[in-house]
């Protein structure tokens, strides 16, 4: 397994760094490695989705070297799924055409999205079903529950089977039960697929229950302050999260979270 | 609860007529300062091939004007919305062209291309105009950021962001400018009419009210609304048509 996405002492300030600005991401170092899961948490504001925006090359960092498949990053990477505490549906397109709109736009498959359409079409039905949305393509996204709409914003982000998935506290606005029910989902996905996760959230339980790997941030200026590989075996089950081990893991990060938010 | 809601424009409506009636039966409010709404239906009755002509070139001019309010507002308003410099640079412009007032433009129309049809497409188009543009400027400007990072990250053109996302998220803002603008040209048209017209509506209560005709003034004055409230639910039933998907599942759902 190699590094898949390294950032070596990544700075960035937005709107560029000044002398009175505090920097969103400072003296980020850290290494991915190639179907890895990794979790970031920290307090909010804390500069985690910053990291994101930086790996995805949506934000250029100040200083610093990023490195995704081997290669620096410059522009914004054009083969990566990504998804949002809102759901983002559009909401004139069905659940289908939603889940469909990467192969349309993204610059991989624009070319041979009509050629292609039935077999997408296919892919698309086939992965609704994956995540227990069978039966619901046709709807619209105001039909369908918080949850579910959660649900159809993930197959999205994996229609066009990128290698990077960025996960931005994707889960944040559910409630508990469908949260949970939803770890289970991504966990599947990701076993089936094996393709690189950066979750960012601020829930330890669900960095614990998905990651391989979890990085606590600081608080701003956002430092990667503490890493803790998480060796549970999988697939994890939410009766395993009350295992004695599990609790542990939380309790160790639960106490890093708290001194990062004392310091 | 639903019919008492389809029930509420008819009787409220109804009730203003009756209430209009009755202030000037009961005051003996003289006929030339404000008439009855039967005076000014017996009116219409009266002179209705007059006014049927009138009416409907009023309507053809304002539709003619309104098109071109939509073709050209729609084009500009996807541009000024699509790119953030040019909403810059153009927006205190609209805002600096929309507060004129209209009344004040139609002599310059005039001389430019004298009395009749033309000054008065032109003010039923620079009245309806605005906010369509406004509108669709609006709607794309607005596109949510997360949705912006998801599509560039796809490595989406402009030209897909626009018309994949861009374009439908904008149409509900353009159809509710369209119920606003098509009432605003009924506007302008009557106003150039009333000013230098030689047919039309304004025309015709211009001509009417200089021999105190004043009931059929105010028999003028019912076509038109009418008019506006007919165009008004026309676009109503369009928008519902087109873009029911922003009303949430609503009863157009």
């Amino acid at each position: 397994m190699t590094a898949f996405v390294e950032l070596e002492q990544v700075t960035m300030t937005y709107g560029g760094p000044g002398p009175d600005t505090v920097p969103a991401v400072a003296d980020a170092s850290l290494t991915i490695k190639q179907g890895e899961f990794i979790a970031m948490v920290g307090p909010s504001g804390c500069g985690k989705s910053s990291l994101l925006k930086i790996v995805s090359g949506l934000m250029p960092a100040d200083k610093g070297i990023t490195r995704v498949g081997g290669e620096l990053v410059t522009r914004p990477l054009t083969m990566v799924g990504m998804a949002f505490q809102n759901a983002t549906l559009l909401p004139w397109r069905t659940t289908l055409e939603n889940v469909l709109l990467p192969l349309e736009v993204s610059r991989a498959h624009r070319g041979s999205f009509r050629r292609k359409k039935a077999e997408h079409l296919e892919t698309a039905r086939a992965l609704l079903k994956t995540v227990g949305l069978e039966g619901y393509e046709d709807h619209a996204p105001y039909e369908l529950s918080g949850g579910m709409q959660q649900r159809a914003s993930l197959c999205r982000s994996l229609i066009h089977a990128p290698d990077l998935l960025l996960l931005d506290e994707p889960f944040a606005a559910l409630d508990a039960f469908t949260r949970e029910e939803l770890w289970g989902v991504l966990q599947d996905l990701w076993m089936q697929r094996k393709f690189t996760v950066i979750l960012v959230t601020h829930d330890l339980r669900e960095a614990v229950y998905l990651a391989d790997r979890v990085y606590v941030v600081s608080k701003r200026p956002g430092r990667i302050v503490y890493e803790r590989p998480i060796p549970l075996a999988r697939p994890r089950t939410l009766e395993s999260t009350f295992d004695q081990d599990f609790v542990d893991l939380v309790h160790k990060l639960r106490d890093h979270i708290g001194e990062v938010r004392a310091s | 609860m639903i019919s008492k809601i389809k029930l509420a424009p008819w009787l409220a409506t109804i009730g203003l007529f009756v209430f209009w009636e009755l202030v000037c039966r009961l005051f003996s409010v003289p006929e030339f300062i404000l008439p009855a709404p039967s005076a000014a239906i017996a009116a219409m009755i009266e002179y209705w091939p007059a006014i049927w002509q009138n009416a409907f070139y009023t309507f053809w001019v304002t539709m003619v004007g309104f098109a071109l309010a939509v073709v050209f507002g729609l084009a500009l308003g996807l541009v000024t919305g699509a790119s953030a410099i040019v909403y810059s640079a153009i927006y205190p412009l609209l805002v600096g062209f929309n507060s004129i007032p209209k009344v004040a433009i139609v002599p310059v129309l005039v001389v430019w291309f004298g009395i009749g049809t033309i000054p008065a497409i032109l003010t039923a188009f620079t009245i309806s105009f605005f906010p369509i543009v406004v509108n669709v400027a609006t709607g794309l400007a607005t596109l949510e950021p997360e949705l912006k990072d998801v599509l560039r990250s796809l490595g989406a053109r402009k030209i897909d962001i626009l018309l994949k996302v861009g374009v439908p998220r904008s149409m509900p803002y353009f159809f509710a400018s369209l119920k606003v603008a098509v009432t605003l040209a009924f506007v302008g048209t009557v106003i150039s009419e009333t000013v230098a017209g030689n047919a039309g509506m304004g025309h015709l209560m211009l001509t009417a009210s200089s021999s105190f005709r004043v009931p059929l003034v105010f028999a003028g004055l019912l076509v038109i609304a009418a008019m506006g409230v007919g165009m008004y639910v026309v676009f109503v039933l369009v928008e519902r048509r087109f873009v029911g998907w922003a009303f949430r599942g609503g009863d157009s759902g």
